[in-house]
């Protein structure tokens, strides 16, 4: 990726090789003198300034806001801490009725988490033999999963559900999991990406070695279509963890809700059980540090393969 | 190029298995079956079973209607060609819905576009510093789950508990006039970061040489941004406003949730919320014409929506 600053190397050759051009300071060095450039520097940084807290603000307040008692979340002042009371909601949370939201965090883990997993694996393989191998089909194929790409996953939902209720299979684990290890975007990314990195050389060396295809695939190619491979579980985790209209309109029992539609449920019913309101601030909260962890550990995949799809 | 012992041996082993009119060299040949059903198979049994069937099973559903024998007969579904879509187009409801969508795409999209465009140029320009930690900063927000954003706005515009009382003791945020516009900021706030990662990584492509030539022309920043950088991010600005007049149009998780706050919020107030609400009368087959045509009129909106900046280039 280029330097951030736009500086250009000042006495570097020339292409063909002989001396250097003198370069005046202004070509290589950006404009930041002190009159010409302070007043749009300051601005550009009050403008950002700005929209960070804009962008921040509503998140440090639903940190301050987990740490107040009922009392306190009225009283005092919404931008800073009270008495904080955070380890006694935090365990109020967990206690409520038999510890239900923890079973909701363990059903995003595995719906989002395991779903991902599998939805990688499976559009991996797929996107790579899409790559790798010439066969019938294989044209019609890609067009009719990059028709699937531009299905939105609200519109199946309603779909998926007149399915599950046609073998009662609705209000399930399986009626949430098994839609979402379909990735259709997976397949793409995955067939863009090793058709770019898994030299046909390699698979060629690695047939005469008599390695099997699959064998391949797991050994070798899984190494070099790894970012693509990470970008797809991230944007994959993130589908299922937001996707709202699917547990909507399937479930109906709170064992199985994922946190997000298991706090909307809490939300929904404030006004019969008020004590909800603490839960759901500290529990929104709770919610959001696993996807901001994750974002944070993988932004550096997730930022080249935003850009690769974004180009193609 | 001479033939190598390697080429001779693979080529032996082509014309062994393949027919002798295979080229000698050919970049991937015509696979067997079996490891290309391995890979393959996996996922278009799940491609097939939980993408194709699904929207097959809902267009059939589509077509039927339901007879009852009396009023307390029982109901039986029979087939009744477009009749369901016959009263989709006379619903006035989701008409209303989908009214409602539209108006705050054509606001929200550009506004938000516009945002991620001027952030991903700050970003990119010399003149700001602590970069990184802006696009980390604004790139927060989309960690946040639509649903758990309206949840944390939804309390933020409540005037008991909003730290932001200068506005929410003027203005009811949540009242009928207000609240498709208090929805529209928690979609922004949650997708801009997203979009301008998007441009900002086209304008890290864009070869520094042009931005050279232009400063020896004497190029300002801004004169280089206008001429330059956002002609060619044009792809990516198409590419965020499609996924975002997409996702303006299956509006559901944030007017929803906002239905808890707000009263104004009805169970009809989009497309996608009307879809819900008449699946649960029950009326399926209603509710499964309407999701055809709302996946169809997005489906055409973005179509049209790429054709027509398509033809802008080429001019």
């Amino acid at each position: 990726m280029r330097a951030e600053e736009n500086t250009r190397e000042v006495g570097a050759p020339e292409a063909d090789g002989s001396a250097p051009r003198p370069r005046r300071r202004a070509d290589s060095v950006p404009a930041r003198g002190p009159r010409k450039g302070r007043i749009p520097r300051a601005g550009a940084f009050v403008v950002m300034t700005m929209f960070t807290l804009y962008f921040l603000t509503p998140i440090w307040w639903l940190v301050v806001a987990s740490t107040k008692s009922r009392g306190d979340l009225f009283s005092t002042n919404p931008l800073w801490f009270a008495d904080v009371n955070f380890v006694e909601n935090l365990s109020g949370l967990l206690a409520y009725r038999d510890g239900v939201y923890l079973r909701w965090l363990l059903n995003s883990a595995l719906y989002a988490g395991v779903g991902a997993v599998v939805a990688t694996v499976l559009s991996g393989m797929c996107g790579y033999a899409l790559a790798k191998y010439r066969f019938r089909g294989r044209e019609m194929i890609f067009n009719v999963v990059l028709g699937g790409v531009l299905v939105p996953a609200t519109a199946l939902a309603l779909p998926l559900f007149l399915l599950f209720s046609q073998v009662e299979l609705t209000d399930t684990f399986w009626a949430v999991f098994l839609p979402s290890v379909v990735s259709p975007f997976g397949v793409y990314l995955s067939r863009v990406f090793a058709e770019a990195s898994v030299p046909d050389e390699l698979l060629e060396a690695s047939r005469l070695d008599g390695s099997g295809e699959v064998r391949t695939f797991f050994t070798i190619s899984i190494r070099l279509m790894f970012p693509a491979l990470v970008t797809v579980f991230l944007f994959q985790f993130v589908s299922i963890w937001n996707n709202f209209f699917l547990p909507l309109i399937m479930l109906r029992s709170e064992e199985l809700f994922p946190v997000t539609y298991g706090l909307y449920a809490w939300n929904s019913t404030i006004n019969q059980f008020p004590e909800l309101r603490t839960y759901v601030l500290i529990g929104s909260l709770i919610s959001i540090v696993p996807l901001i962890i994750v974002f944070l550990l993988l932004q550096r995949f997730w930022r080249n393969g935003l850009g690769a799809g974004a180009l193609k | 190029m001479s033939s190598t012992p390697i080429d001779q041996r693979s080529t032996a082993r082509d014309s062994a298995v393949f027919p002798p009119t295979t080229p000698k060299r050919r970049p991937y040949r015509t696979a067997r079956l079996g490891p290309v059903l391995v890979f393959v198979g996996p996922f278009a049994v799940m491609f097939i079973t939980f993408y194709l069937v699904p929207i097959g099973y809902a267009i059939w559903k589509s077509l039927l209607v339901v007879e009852r024998e009396g009023t307390f007969g029982t109901a039986t579904e029979v087939f009744g060609g477009l009749t369901q879509y016959i009263r989709v187009f006379e619903n006035e409801v989701f008409w209303q819905s989908a009214g409602r969508v539209l108006l705050f795409g054509i606001v929200q999209v550009p506004v938000m576009i516009g945002l991620a465009l001027l952030f991903a140029l700050l970003l990119d320009s010399p003149i700001l510093s602590g970069k990184r930690f802006f696009r980390l900063a604004f790139f927060v927000p989309y960690a946040v789950p639509g649903v758990i954003a309206a949840i944390m706005w939804g309390f933020l515009y409540s005037p008991r508990l909003s730290p932001f009382t200068a506005v929410t003791s003027q203005v009811d945020l949540l009242s009928a006039d207000f609240v498709l516009w208090s929805i529209a900021n928690v979609v922004t706030w949650v997708f801009v970061g997203y979009n301008m990662l998007i441009i900002y990584s086209t304008l890290l492509s864009i070869p520094p040489d042009l931005y050279e030539a232009a400063r020896l022309d004497g190029a300002g920043q801004f004169r280089m941004a206008w001429s330059i950088k956002i002609p060619l991010v044009r792809p990516s600005l198409v590419l965020t406003a499609v996924l975002s007049i997409i996702g303006t149009l299956q509006l559901l998780a944030e007017p929803q949730t906002f239905r808890a706050f707000s009263s104004a919020v009805t169970s009809t107030f989009t497309p996608n919320m009307t879809i819900y609400a008449t699946s649960s009368i029950p009326n399926v087959p209603l509710a499964a014409a309407m999701s055809v045509v709302l996946a169809l009129a997005t489906f055409i909106l973005s179509f049209t929506f790429l054709r027509i900046t398509r033809r802008k280039a080429t001019l």
